[in-house]
């Protein structure tokens, strides 16, 4: 049976609460407290939710990544479940960069989609790529050669993601989509300190989420092997 | 000197089956003849001269998994693939040799397609042709991975182009932008980085994905 | 059907807020399931050791 800190619940609940309590500031301090932009008027808080999700995807991707070289390298069965939860969550939180994306173009520009938009392009691509590695994971049979593939999958998913850029980026060359731009927003203190705090929530939160989903099918896993010794 | 022996045995050992079973070269090479014939229906008139460009890529990395389906066949119908494994050969080697197996089909689908390309549609420069072979090689490390992960599953037919096409999104812009841009040098490094990165990784990773 | 600003931050913000509930509710099937199962397997338990002592 397992029994690794990672999966011990003793530290999840304080931290639980500390990411409550980091996400209700994050939503006052973007939704009232943060002094509007000039520019882009009401439309631009989105960006205090939209960028640290964005972020936290890379980080969640960055994470199974890491988790799948562990496995590769030292071979510990644990690691395979936490690169596939991490990079869950990713996905998760992936879409949730689309769709919040979505949302920030329609208020922006006034269409729900753009090619002009390289970073919703690349979490597009990265989407597609993932969701396939879903499939992969599902048409396996469990055992180490399932947690192998998915794990060499994993790298080459954090490969693709500065390639897929670069590609992005130059693909501007002959595909001129309407261009849209946003301005920057010139961050002033404390527009920074609310990205900051929100930041750190989102973060948080996928962390979180991201214990008790392994917690979780650890015990799933316990419980079968329970079963198996009861009957 | 014998990993580079084992890889030229193990290619001549592809090419050697396809010679005498000749099922998956003649298939690309109807299937990317008549999809270019598609395309001429499927584009309309005020598309422009460069869509046609594009469609040649589609082609491309469709023929390409096409082949890649077929690629671990033979070594999974007659049990092989295991036996490989256990020989005493580096486990990559056999990556590599069906690699170069696999590129050395797809440009021979090629040498039928481009000249059909050119007769159906429009010229192909130096640049485009050269974006077309760096392509191809990114398209068969990566291609004979992901086939060789797929093959480990069910539904590997509809597994494989769904691993696969995510990754070729990158060498379609190179190709496409070295056949259009003006500024093609950059598309040809980028293909060059593309190749560096990936075939390094689908080398180093291929142990890992075909053993027990 | 024309979106004001205002909607549409509050959408944004909306969407987060609802993939967390979601979760919470999955969590909380995912708990039932947990209890269910445990408590089978503490009867089979039960079984067994009045089997054997």
């Amino acid at each position: 049976m397992t029994d690794l800190s990672l999966t011990s619940l003793r530290s999840l609940p304080a931290l639980a609460w500390i990411t409550a309590a980091a996400m209700g500031l994050a939503l006052v301090l973007a939704l009232i407290v943060a002094p509007e932009d000039a520019d882009q008027g009401i439309s631009q808080r989105i960006f205090y939710i939209h960028v640290p999700i964005a972020l936290t995807a890379y980080f969640c991707f960055g994470l199974g990544a890491l988790k799948a070289l562990l496995l590769l390298w030292r071979g510990e069965e644990r690691y395979d479940l936490e690169s596939y939860v991490a990079i869950h969550q990713g996905t998760i939180f992936g879409a949730l960069t689309l769709i919040t994306g979505a949302i920030w173009a329609k208020a922006s520009w006034g269409v729900w989609w753009t090619w002009s938009s390289n970073q919703l392009v690349l979490f597009l691509v990265l989407f597609l790529f993932y969701c396939a590695y879903f499939m992969l994971r599902f048409s396996l049979d469990d055992g180490p050669r399932r947690a192998r593939s998915s794990a060499v999958y994993a790298l080459f998913g954090v490969a693709l993601i500065p390639v897929s850029f670069l590609a992005i980026r130059l693909a501007e060359d002959f595909i001129h989509p309407t261009v849209f731009t946003r301005e920057g927003p010139q961050m002033s203190g404390s527009m920074f300190a609310t990205f900051v705090v929100s930041w750190a929530a989102v973060t948080l939160l996928a962390y979180v989420l991201y214990r008790v989903e392994l917690t979780g099918k650890r015990l799933d896993a316990d419980l079968r092997e329970l079963r198996e010794a009861l009957q | 000197m014998t990993y580079l022996a084992d890889v030229v045995a193990l290619t001549r050992k592809d090419l050697r089956i396809e010679l005498r079973g000749r099922d998956t070269l003649p298939a690309m090479l109807l299937f990317v003849v008549t999809a270019l014939v598609i395309f001429h229906f499927a584009i309309p008139d005020a598309a422009g001269d460069d869509a046609a460009y594009g469609l040649l890529w589609v082609a491309i990395v469709f023929t390409a998994l096409l082949g890649l389906a077929r690629a671990w066949v033979p070594e999974q119908e007659h049990g092989v693939l295991d036996g490989l494994v256990l020989a005493p050969c580096d486990r990559s080697a056999i990556w590599l040799g069906k690699a170069l197996a696999t590129l050395a089909f797809l440009v021979a689908a090629q040498a039928v397609a481009l000249p059909a390309f050119v007769l159906f549609f429009e010229p192909l420069g130096v640049a485009a042709l050269a974006g077309v072979l760096l392509a191809d090689i990114g398209i068969c490390a990566v291609g004979s991975l992901l086939s060789a992960m797929a093959a480990a599953g069910r539904a590997r037919e509809l597994l494989l182009p769904l691993l696969f096409l995510p990754l070729a999104i990158p060498l379609v812009v190179g190709g496409v932008g070295a056949a259009v841009s003006e500024q093609a040098e950059r598309f040809l490094l980028f293909l060059l980085l593309y190749d560096a990165v990936f075939a390094v990784l689908s080398w180093a990773s291929f142990e890992y994905v075909v053993t027990e | 059907m024309s979106w004001s600003q205002e909607e549409l931050v509050a959408a944004a913000y909306a969407v987060v807020f609802v993939f967390v509930l979601v979760y919470v509710a999955i969590i909380a099937a995912k708990l039932a399931r947990l209890q269910r199962e445990t408590a089978e397997l503490a009867a089979l338990a039960r079984g067994k050791a009045r089997n054997e002592g």
